[in-house]
């Protein structure tokens, strides 16, 4: 009752607030209260200062928002500080950025966070022949749950980090980062033994190389078992030649359909690719001629002997038999063609500005690519300091995991929650949830795939879920009892200084009409300022 | 039945939906059809069980099904002198194919030799040509559906799932919503129109009060659901129930409809004429059934095709169970079909006819038996129908 009480006594005095006739723009009722340094002084030009800024624009908390899963008063705070320019620098060199000790002790706690894929890939091997040699019954049954329990378990684990660290990291973009990079070396975790290993793929493979260059990443993921096994490469030989993995290297993660390669490429590519693949047993025994050619780091093996050394051209460029250095050179010459570099700019832009990102742009950001030997950090920052960007704001359909990410880091602001179970199932409901996708192509990044009616009706209900809430964020992740942490208070200082201000009349209009706090939680969550950005 | 004279009839409807502001236009007299995905690969052969062939029984010592048994109404159902359906879909789909309202497609499949899930269905869904690199965004409901947008200027599509399935993917936005647990909905009608009112003359505007119309109409539903349900006394659940409210929302409203339904991995254990699988074909015929009932006369109108990416081994493994194979067996259910028919080429059952040595041959492709009927249930012109199934020529097995 008390709750409800004091929830009651905050949403009257805002509605008193929203009700005031006369105000000045940008600071006023609560703002004008909680902001006093920020409406001292005069505007400062919106970007491109190097200064700290005291007054923030409308641009300044766009821009922020594309550069984070969405605006907290931390975020907030460091941009004042920082200016725009240096608060980039700093977001993509974010060595030195911690997460909040809670955060950190959750993830620390998680079995996935030690675990090493040779050993996981072996210990699952051993239980499945141990469960194939046992008698038909329960018995085997039940040891094939209790394994497969084991695998849902690690692969929620790898979720429920992603999740906290995309919530609460202060290094938003690297986070959006690895969501848009694991998107795009996407695998799916219920293929093979792959709910074993996405934790390490997204710490080894791609964590280190976020910002780094675009082809140590591309190395890094060929070399995972988890797209070695995703993608059928582990099962490709010379005289058993598979195409998957080659085919969707050129398609889906260097040039691009209409990258300029053909089918021939494709078939040059797998037999470049054949003997690259797993070994968590012995190494094989090979003629000494072969020993030297043999590559092993840890579940990840190149076996001479399953290798094609015949001469290949790939793109008009001869690859001369020499083992796994065919594979690093090929690689190396497809990402260096500016077909690549169109590619993941675009996509890039797609992500981070537009759905039809402006041609002009895709092209300066290839330039940066190209002129830095694919340096990821670089691009970004091109990208990020381009006029086009801010001329974007606004028109960016949040895709799912923007949506529930942004709303929890908004409603919740820095306050740590223990369960991200009911974020995952909102993930699922919206149909994206993390190493969820089954196709190799990654989930779509515009808005067309993401607004439709049912998926508009299903985000309002979690825009209510998160707004009333109910949503079981702060029960324990192991099912005991629930908590009794009450709704959120969206109508808080962050509101006023970022989304207020831009709020179009109708969606004012529809918070004016909310019977109860709960209520204008739900329409600020669900209006279009809070869905675009 | 004269099926442009349906069109018309369906784009009248337009003009009056128009005027009495319904979420969707009533599709109006124009068929129906549903697609329903049995994802995992169901072990088609102890669906339509060959009982003629000795093999048969030599091949699944523990999990063959009995030959049908004229003395008994619980044993498999004899549909002619070399298959028989089983027991567990007896009393449902075998009463359809009794009435000529069912028909089975053996040896029907894809030429994707993956043996993959994630592969083959994919390329189901995809319906493209197997040369050539996949648009992942166009699958063959998608542009049937973009089709039928064209003729007759009404959107009335749906997938009764969470996701857009690929099956659907395309260029005209096609609804999702899954009807498995449709709670109360979430806002009343109050809610609903602040919602709506929020979006006025946004681009999403229809999207939004669409959806929130969609949820309340399904809600609807349900509460004639609870009354019913009192009634009677009748609880019904799982997917009877969700194929149950599938088939009140086609009969008012939607034209093509979508499904999945999973759980037909059967690598362990699968049983015989009961057991898992039994089971599972149990609940999908109730459903069936069920659905075809809140069709009403609109049944009539409608096809409903039950597939899956592919059949598995003819031989039981070393676990009672079965590993993945390649021809299936597709049904084909409707008021009106042509049924009470083993439809397509067909091959003996025996070792010899095995592909690889291993499963079930495809010998009617998918694209095919599909694009054939697709053409002559909606009249479709050659071009229309190699825009569904590019590169395929359709077979007319004369069904619909």
């Amino acid at each position: 009752m008390y709750r409800r009480d004091a929830s009651t006594v905050i949403f009257a005095r805002l509605r008193a607030v929203r009700l005031s006739a006369v105000r000045p723009a940008a600071c006023t009722g609560l703002s004008a209260v909680l902001l006093l340094a920020g409406c001292t002084t005069h505007p400062d030009a919106p970007h491109a200062a190097s200064t700290p800024l005291r007054t923030l624009h409308r641009e300044d908390m766009l821009w922020l928002e594309r550069t984070s899963f969405g605006l907290d008063t931390d975020s907030v705070a460091d941009y004042r500080r920082l200016g725009r320019e240096k608060f980039l620098d700093r977001q993509l060199h974010p060595a030195q950025m911690t997460l909040p000790a809670p955060i950190a002790a959750q993830i620390a706690a998680l079995q996935i966070t030690p675990a090493d894929p040779m050993q996981s890939i072996a210990a699952i091997n051993a239980q499945n022949k141990v469960i194939n040699a046992m008698p038909g019954g329960s018995d085997k049954e039940q040891a094939r749950k209790v394994l497969n329990d084991q695998g849902n378990k690690l692969a929620y684990e790898a979720i429920r980090r992603d999740l906290l660290r995309a919530v609460y990291s202060p290094a938003q973009l690297q986070e959006q980062m690895i969501w848009f990079w694991l998107n795009h070396f996407s695998v799916f975790q219920y293929k093979a033994n792959l709910r074993w290993l996405i934790g390490d793929y997204e710490e080894r493979a791609i964590r280190p190389h976020v910002f780094g260059h675009f082809r140590d990443l591309v190395m890094a993921t060929l070399q995972h078992p988890a797209m070695l096994q995703f993608l059928d490469n582990n099962q490709n030989a010379a005289g058993h030649i598979n195409e998957n993995y080659a085919r969707e290297l050129l398609e889906l993660h260097t040039l691009g359909v209409g990258g300029g390669y053909s089918q021939q490429d494709v078939q040059e590519l797998a037999r470049v690719l054949t003997g690259v693949g797993i070994n968590v047993g012995d190494a094989p025994h090979l003629k000494p001629e072969l020993q030297r050619l043999y590559v092993r780091s840890g579940a990840f093996e190149f076996n001479p002997a399953r290798h094609d050394f015949g001469a290949k051209t790939i793109l008009g460029h001869p690859i001369r038999g020499q083992g796994f250095g065919e594979v690093e050179d090929a690689v190396k010459m497809i990402v260096s063609q500016p077909a690549c570099a169109r590619f993941i700019a675009r996509e890039l832009a797609i992500y981070f500005v537009a759905d039809n990102p402006p041609p002009a742009l895709v092209e300066r950001v290839a330039q940066t690519f190209m002129r830095t030997d694919g340096d990821i950090a670089a691009v970004l920052h091109t990208l990020f300091m381009s006029p086009e960007l801010d001329g974007s704001f606004g028109g960016k359909f949040k895709d799912p995991m923007r949506f529930v990410v942004s709303a929890v880091r908004f409603a919740y602001d820095g306050k740590p929650i223990s369960n991200t179970h009911p974020m995952l199932n909102w993930l699922n409901g919206l149909g994206e949830a993390p190493y969820g996708r089954q196709t190799p192509d990654g989930y779509p990044m515009t808005e067309l795939s993401w607004a439709s009616a049912g998926q508009m009706s299903r985000r309002f209900e979690i825009a209510r879920a998160i707004g009333a809430g109910n949503a079981a964020l702060f029960d324990p992740e192991d099912g005991g009892a629930a908590s009794t942490a009450g709704f959120p208070q969206l109508a808080n200082r962050l509101y006023f200084e970022a989304l207020e201000p831009s709020l179009a009349a109708r969606t004012k209009t529809a918070l004016d009409r909310a019977n109860s706090q709960q209520e204008w939680n739900t329409f600020l969550l669900s209006s279009p300022e809070f869905n675009y950005e | 039945m004269n099926r442009r004279r349906m069109l018309k009839l369906g784009g009248a409807a337009l003009v009056s939906a128009g005027i009495s502001g319904r979420l969707y236009a009533a599709p109006g007299a124009g068929p129906r059809f549903l697609l329903v995905f049995l994802r995992g690969g169901y072990d088609s052969t102890n669906l339509l069980i060959p009982y003629s062939s000795s093999f048969y029984y030599e091949a699944r010592p523990t999990i063959g099904i009995a030959r049908p048994d004229p003395s008994s109404n619980s044993s498999a159902l004899a549909l002619d002198g070399d298959w028989a359906l089983a027991p567990a879909v007896r009393d449902t789909i075998g009463a359809m194919y009794t009435q000529r309202q069912a028909a089975f497609v053996p040896f029907a499949g894809t030429d994707d030799l993956s043996r993959s899930h994630f592969e083959t269905q994919d390329s189901i869904e995809l319906g493209q040509p197997a040369a050539g690199t996949r648009n992942y965004r166009s699958g063959f409901l998608g542009r049937l559906s973009e089709i039928l947008v064209g003729s007759s200027g009404i959107n009335s599509s749906i997938a009764f799932t969470d996701a857009l399935p690929l099956a659907f993917e395309g260029s005209a936005t096609v609804p999702n919503l899954s009807l498995k647990n449709v709670g109360k909905p979430p806002f009343d009608e109050r809610q609903a129109r602040i919602l709506s009112d929020m979006y006025a003359g946004h681009r999403l505007e229809a999207a939004v009060s669409n959806g929130l119309e969609l949820r309340h109409e399904v809600a609807q539903e349900m509460a004639d659901e609870m009354t019913e349900a009192n009634r009677s006394a009748i609880n019904t659940k799982g997917f009877e129930l969700e194929a149950e409210r599938m088939g009140r929302l086609m009969r008012d409203k939607y034209r093509l409809g979508f499904i999945d339904i999973g759980g037909w991995d059967t690598h362990v254990g699968e049983g015989a004429a009961q057991g898992p699988l039994a089971t599972n074909l149990s609940s999908l015929g109730k459903g069936l059934q069920a659905f075809s009932s809140s069709l009403g006369a609109e049944w009539n109108n409608t096809v409903v095709v039950v597939l899956s990416e592919f059949g598995r081994t003819f031989r039981e493994n070393g676990n009672r169970g079965t590993d993945h194979g390649h021809g299936t067996v597709y049904w084909v259910l409707g008021g009106s079909i042509s049924g009470g028919r083993i439809c397509g080429e067909q091959a003996r059952v025996a070792r010899g006819t095995l592909f690889q040595d291993r499963d079930f041959p495809v010998l009617n492709d998918y694209r095919a038996v599909l694009g054939g009927m697709f053409r002559s249930l909606w009249d479709l012109s050659p071009a229309q129908s190699s825009r569904i199934f590019p590169q395929s020529s359709s077979i007319d097995l004369k069904l619909v």
